[in-house]
Order: structure tokens, then sequence, then C-alpha cells
């Protein structure tokens, strides 16, 4: 008899633990990422608020409440509004045509090739290219003199475009660095979206004489729906943080002002202009407000861009 | 050394972090494996490991292994950031009172802003460098103390007497005189120079006359009394009529597209002086060894003439001692082996950045020194009189920022982006944002 009581104690002890295992334990192993990113996420997201309150600059010690007056002065800074401007121009430049590229290439893979992980591959090393040597590269590719590209217009008689000067020509030129280094990348995620669709429905269609582009528009595209909007999303939010590639061509085309983005700020990305007041002026707390600003520019832009894509994929079912 | 001389490797802002980062684990690698110092710091047998930052080649690297020979516990370890990264980091090392080197180069253009934070920095009467103030030049001397002049927070390197450069190839093809005597007689003036840039123009094609308004402008600014800041520390740029004149003589060489439109230190200017794509360019003494390295096989091609409009300096720089620093005494000694009177006057041979102590100018090694790369031109003697007429003009903290500011407005009427009224009014806006 004790011993049935006791397992049965046991019995009973060991079933609390397996629900307390069931309910706890996923919490517990999601916990290390939700630690590090209260750290490193929520903590300076709610100090950098704090900040740009303040009258704070990293030279001085003495931190003067304003409340609200950085972002007062921001709405009204003419800069801020070019950078946001820059931004957006650059981000729909760059994105719309590299989101199309993709999906193409994707199309283009997704059907018996030889040698199919080279061609996987290769899409995949232009993202793995440091940032630097990209910018590197195309800046002297978009050199005013001596650059390749300017060499190949004149042949056309395009002489001399100075495409770090304009600010649409030295938008352009960012786009190329950026959908060279993100549309391989895309269309890799693409690619795999793309071959979770059953092949009966290519098989159907076919034999119902749709074309290839008929396929695409009708078949492939509704059907990954959930992954264009992911993707859409994730570049939109990339787009609106650009940083290194106009900080980088500023260096590198002698366009002048280099934390400026030009002389004239045509190509001022909004990242750039916070880098320009946080760590070359070190206006922190000016800094922390345009930082803020930003982050709500990218919620509503990833928003509506979320909302967007939702609706094109509903249209075509 | 010298100035945005190497604000010139642009270039290398991209290869920097990478650098800053591997020369920082190299210095703490080092660190790491010193004796507990400061207490026992000048003991023969203690290795000490000093870390300089710099912004360029000073030219410094054999008189570090000539160091070692009386100091063989030292090891100097040098730090090389792009000149504007470099004053930056500084700003940040010291507010932050971590990562600063034992000894930081600071460009004559920032040199206020840092002699302001004079807490920051050990005093080097401390270690007796006052010993040194006979040497200098009086204005370079000042330059270095605090801003109540009671400490000494720097000694100089070299100053920045101003000529200018000419390629006497493209001269003689816009049938210009080349001999430099002659040259300097074209341009006492800068309007006699612009005209004799419209002349140039009317003859050569295929380059410009120079490379572009920026550092011009620069160099006007500094040959006037009074510059971007009055004697209070007061930005003038807007009342001050000698910078308007400046910025008016600059925008000439813009509108009569006498100009290479390469921005100064960035890549396609280092390829213009390869190509030969401008004749002239502002030469204080350390463009010169720029010169040399941008445009290898140019040998005999650039001579050096008189600069219009009277003598200016144009760069320069001090060492100074950070208080983070764990062996101050041992950086004070080698600050002072850096700046002395021999050493200037071998990196002045070597480098081309001219030395900050007047007794050197009258030295027959110096005033016969010439360079077969700029056809045997006297340099010492050109920069020795250069240096010696100088107007000091005063400097103020933000000085680097406020032509950052200036800079960006002339580079928007050379784009075509604005009229030089347009571009002034942004500038002077820009300018009264600079706290």
């Amino acid at each position: 008899m004790a011993t049935l009581q006791a397992t049965a104690r046991r019995r009973h002890r060991r079933l609390v633990r397996h629900t307390l295992d069931l309910k706890l334990s996923p919490y517990a192993y999601i916990a290390p990422f939700f630690l590090l990113f209260c750290a490193f996420g929520v903590f300076p997201l709610i100090f950098t608020a704090w900040v740009s309150l303040h009258e704070w600059t990293l030279t001085s010690d003495v931190h003067t409440f304003i409340g609200a007056e950085n972002f007062t002065t921001l709405l009204g800074d003419g800069y801020f509004w070019n950078a946001t401007f820059n931004t957006f121009s650059i981000g729909i430049i760059s994105t719309v045509p590299q989101l199309v590229l993709a999906i193409w290439l994707a199309h283009l893979l997704n059907r018996p090739l030889r040698a199919q992980t080279f061609f996987r591959i290769t899409l995949l090393v232009p993202n793995v290219t440091s940032v630097v040597a990209v910018v590197v590269i195309f800046s002297q590719l978009f050199g005013r003199d001596y650059g390749l590209i300017n060499w190949m217009l004149s042949w056309f008689g395009i002489d001399g475009v100075a495409w770090a000067e304009g600010t649409a020509t030295s938008h352009v030129a960012i786009s190329a660095m950026i959908m060279w280094r993100w549309t391989g990348y895309n269309a890799l995620i693409f690619l795999a979206a793309m071959q979770a669709v059953p092949k009966e429905l290519y098989e159907a269609a076919t034999l119902d004489g749709a074309s290839n582009l008929t396929q695409l528009r009708k078949i492939t595209i509704p059907m990954i729906k959930p992954t264009i909007v992911f993707v859409v999303t994730v570049s939109t939010i990339g787009a609106m943080q650009i940083l290194a590639e106009p900080l980088l061509f500023g260096a590198g085309s002698g366009a002048g002002g280099i934390t400026s983005g030009g002389p004239d700020h045509q190509f001022q990305t909004l990242a750039l202009y916070v880098y320009d007041l946080g760590f070359n002026k070190f206006d922190f707390g000016y800094a922390s407000a345009a930082s803020w600003v930003m982050f709500l520019f990218v919620v509503l832009a990833a928003g509506v861009n979320y909302l967007l894509t939702r609706r094109m994929g509903g249209a075509f079912k | 050394m010298a100035t945005p001389y190497s604000q010139a490797r642009r270039f290398g802002r991209l290869a920097v972090p990478v650098l800053t980062a591997s020369a920082l684990a190299l210095a703490l690698a080092a660190c790491g494996g010193e004796a507990p110092s400061g207490t026992t710091a000048g003991t023969p047998a203690e290795k000490v490991t000093l870390s300089i930052a710099l912004f360029g080649d000073f030219g410094f690297k054999p008189l570090y292994e000539e160091y070692k020979k009386t100091h063989p516990n030292v090891e100097v370890v040098e730090r090389v950031t792009q000149f504007n990264d470099h004053h930056n980091n500084l700003v940040k090392r010291l507010a932050t009172n971590a990562g600063a080197a034992d000894i930081e180069a600071v460009e004559v253009g920032y040199i206020s802003s840092f002699t302001a934070q004079a807490d920051k920095f050990h005093d080097l009467k401390q270690y007796g460098l006052d010993k040194r103030q006979s040497d200098y030049l009086d204005w370079k001397w000042q330059q270095g103390l605090s801003k109540d002049g009671s400490k000494l927070l720097g000694l100089g390197t070299d100053v920045g007497g101003l000529a200018m450069c000419y390629r006497k190839d493209l001269f003689e093809k816009a049938g210009l005189p080349t001999d430099r005597e002659k040259v300097a007689e074209l341009w006492p003036t800068w309007e006699q120079y612009i005209e004799t840039g419209k002349k140039f123009a009317g003859s050569v094609k295929d380059a410009k006359f120079v490379d572009s308004p920026g550092e011009i402008f620069r160099a006007i600014v500094n040959q006037a009394p009074v510059g971007l800041y009055d004697a209070q520390d007061q930005i003038v740029v807007g009342t001050n009529p000698e910078v308007k004149k400046a910025w008016d003589l600059s925008n000439q060489l813009t509108q009569n597209d006498l100009t290479a439109k390469l921005a100064a230190f960035s890549p396609p200017w280092n390829t213009g002086f390869a190509k030969g794509s401008f004749a002239t360019i502002i030469c204080p003494a350390w463009m010169t060894g720029y010169i040399q390295e941008q445009a290898k096989d140019a040998t005999g091609k650039w001579d050096i003439a008189k600069v219009p409009g009277g003598s200016g300096n144009s760069g320069g720089s001090h060492l100074l001692l950070p208080k983070q620093g764990k062996h101050p005494k041992e950086a004070a000694e080698l600050i002072d082996f850096l700046t002395s009177k021999d050493n200037q006057a071998r990196v002045f041979k070597e480098e081309g950045t001219f030395p900050s102590i007047p007794a050197l100018y009258d030295d027959p090694s110096i005033q016969s020194f010439t360079k077969p790369f700029f056809g045997d031109a006297p340099i010492g003697k050109i920069y020795s009189d250069a240096a010696r007429s100088l107007k000091p003009q005063h400097l103020g903290p933000k000085e680097g920022d406020v032509r950052v500011a200036i800079g960006d407005g002339l580079g928007r009427v050379e784009q075509g982006k604005q009229t030089p009224d347009e571009a002034w009014a942004q500038v002077i806006s820009d300018v009264q944002k600079i706290k």
C-alpha cells in the first residue's frame, strides 16, 4: 500500500511538473531573446525618447529639459524634410524595380536548370560582399570624369553626367548600389516560396494553354502573396534606414559634403542626417528627436505598404 | 605634420573603421601585456607602449626607430585615421573618457576647441616642456596654450606657409611663362590670378586652371588679419568683409569655368593629380609631399611660385597629451623628441611639412634645400620666406564646422545648384546654427 501511495504521489508530482513544463518552458526558451531585446531594443528606444526632450550635447554635462522644443524645431527644419524626401525617393527608386526584378529572377530559376545551386549561390554573392566595397566600386563606376558608366554613355553622345551632383542622378546611383546588393537576396526568398507552390497548378494551367507570363501573374504571385507582403515590409524598413551608401558615396565621389550628403544635401537620407546631427555635431537631443520622428515614418511606411500589398494580393484572387 | 594632408585619405576613410579597430586591438593587446604601470614607470626593464593618433603620414616613422635606440623599452604604435574622423573621434573619446591615444595630433583648425577643454589634457609644463618656448614661432606656441594661457597643452609640429604650385607643361601649352619668378609676377593679387586663369582657359581645353575653389577660399581668408572668428571667439562670417571678398573671388573662379570641380582630398581629386586635370593648386608646405605622392610620374612637371595676395598660414598641427594615457611622462618625452629642432628639419626634408621653429629658417641646410620633383625649386627658401612673413590669425573653436558650411556653399555654386547670393544666404543661416 505504502509503495502504491508513494507511486501515486510521485505520479502526481510528475504531472504537476509536466504541466508546469508545458506552460512555462516555452517562455523560458524565448526569454533570452526578449531579455536582449529589452536591453538593446526597448531600453534605447525609451532612453532616446527621454534624451529627445532635452538640450543634450556630448560636450556638456548639463542636460536641460526643454519639452518638445526639439520636435518643433525639427518640423521647421528644411534639411530634415529634404532628408525625408530623399529617403522616400531613394526608397522607391531602389525598392520597386528591385522587387519586380527579384520576382522575375526567381521565376526564371524556378524550373529545372543545370547547375541550379551555382545560380542560386551566385544570386547571394552581391549580398555577402561588404557594403564598403560595393560603394567604393560603384562610386568609381559613377565617376564624372573617368567613370565606366559615363564612358559607355559617351558612345550615345551623352557626355559627362555628374552623377553625384544632381539630385535625381545621385538617387539613381545610390539606388543602383542598393539593388545590386539586395535583388538576389530577395529573389532567393521568392524562389523558396515559389517552390512550395503545387506543381499541379502549373500543369493544369499549361494544359489550359496559359502562357508563362499568365502563369506567373495568375498562379505564382497570388500563391506567394504572404512572402511578397513579408519582403515588401522588410525592404521598406531597410530602405528607410539607408545610411552607409550615401555616406560612403559622398566620401568616394568627390562631390563634397560627406555627412551632409553632397553640398546641397542632395542625397542626405534621414539616417545620414541623424548620424550627422549625433556624431558629427554631437547634438544628441536633436538627433534623438529626429530618430523618433524617423521611427514613426518607418512604422507608417511599413504599415501603408503592408496594407497595399495585402490588397494587391486580394485583387488577384 | 600637416593638415588635411590626409583628409587626403578620404578614400582611406573607408578603411578607417577596420584600421582603427585593428590598431585599437593592437594597442589593447599591448597594454594588456604590460606590468602594472605608473608606479614603476621609467625603470629601464619595464616595457612601455605608446600610441600616437595622427590623421595622415606625419613622416614620423623613421623617428620612432631612432627613438628606440635611446629608449629601448618604448614601443610606439601609430594609429592613422582620416582627417575629419580623427578630430571627431577625439571629441568623443575625451567626452567618454576612454579610447584616446597617449599622444593625439590636432590640426590648427581644431586646436581651439581642444585647448578650451584644458582639464582633459596634461599640462606639458609639468614635464618641463615650457623650456621649448624660445624655440618656437610665438603664435604657434600661443596656439598650444589653454584658453586662459596658464597651461601648455600642445607642442607644434609644422606650419603651413602658403605658396602656389603649378604645372610647367600646362603653362607652356597656354603660352604662359614657366619660370617661377615670372609666374609669380603674373599674380601679385588674386584678381590677377583669376585673369591669368582666363588666359589659360583661352588656350588649354583639356585641363582646368585650378582644382576647386574650396582651398583657395581658405587661403584667401587666412591671409586676412581677421578670419572666420574675432578675438572674442565670435563667428564673424556674416560681417567680416574679408570673408565676403574671399567668397566672391572663389566664386569668380567657378563662374569663369576655371575649376576642375574636384573636391579636395576626394578620390577623383587624387586621380586628377595623376591625369594632370588642373594646372595650379594652393600649396601650403605639407601639400608638396601630397602632390609628390599622388602625381608620381610627374617629376619635374610641377613647380612652386609665390602665392597671390601675400603670406598666410593654412594648416599645421600640435601634439597633445590626453589625461587618459597611462604613461604621460614617457609620452611627454616622445612629444619633445618628435617636435625637436633637428627632427622638424628632418621631417621637412623627407615629407615636406615645414618646421615651426624659426631658427631653422636661416639654417643653411634648409635655405639651400631643393627638390628634384619640383624642378629643383628652392622649397626651403620659399617656405622660409612664407613662414617668416606670416601674420598669425585667431582661430575659433568651431573653425572646422564653419569651414565645412562655407565649403558646401562653394560646392553648390560650383555644381550649378545656386547663384552665389543664394548660396551665401544659406551659408549664413547654416553658420548661425553652429553651436
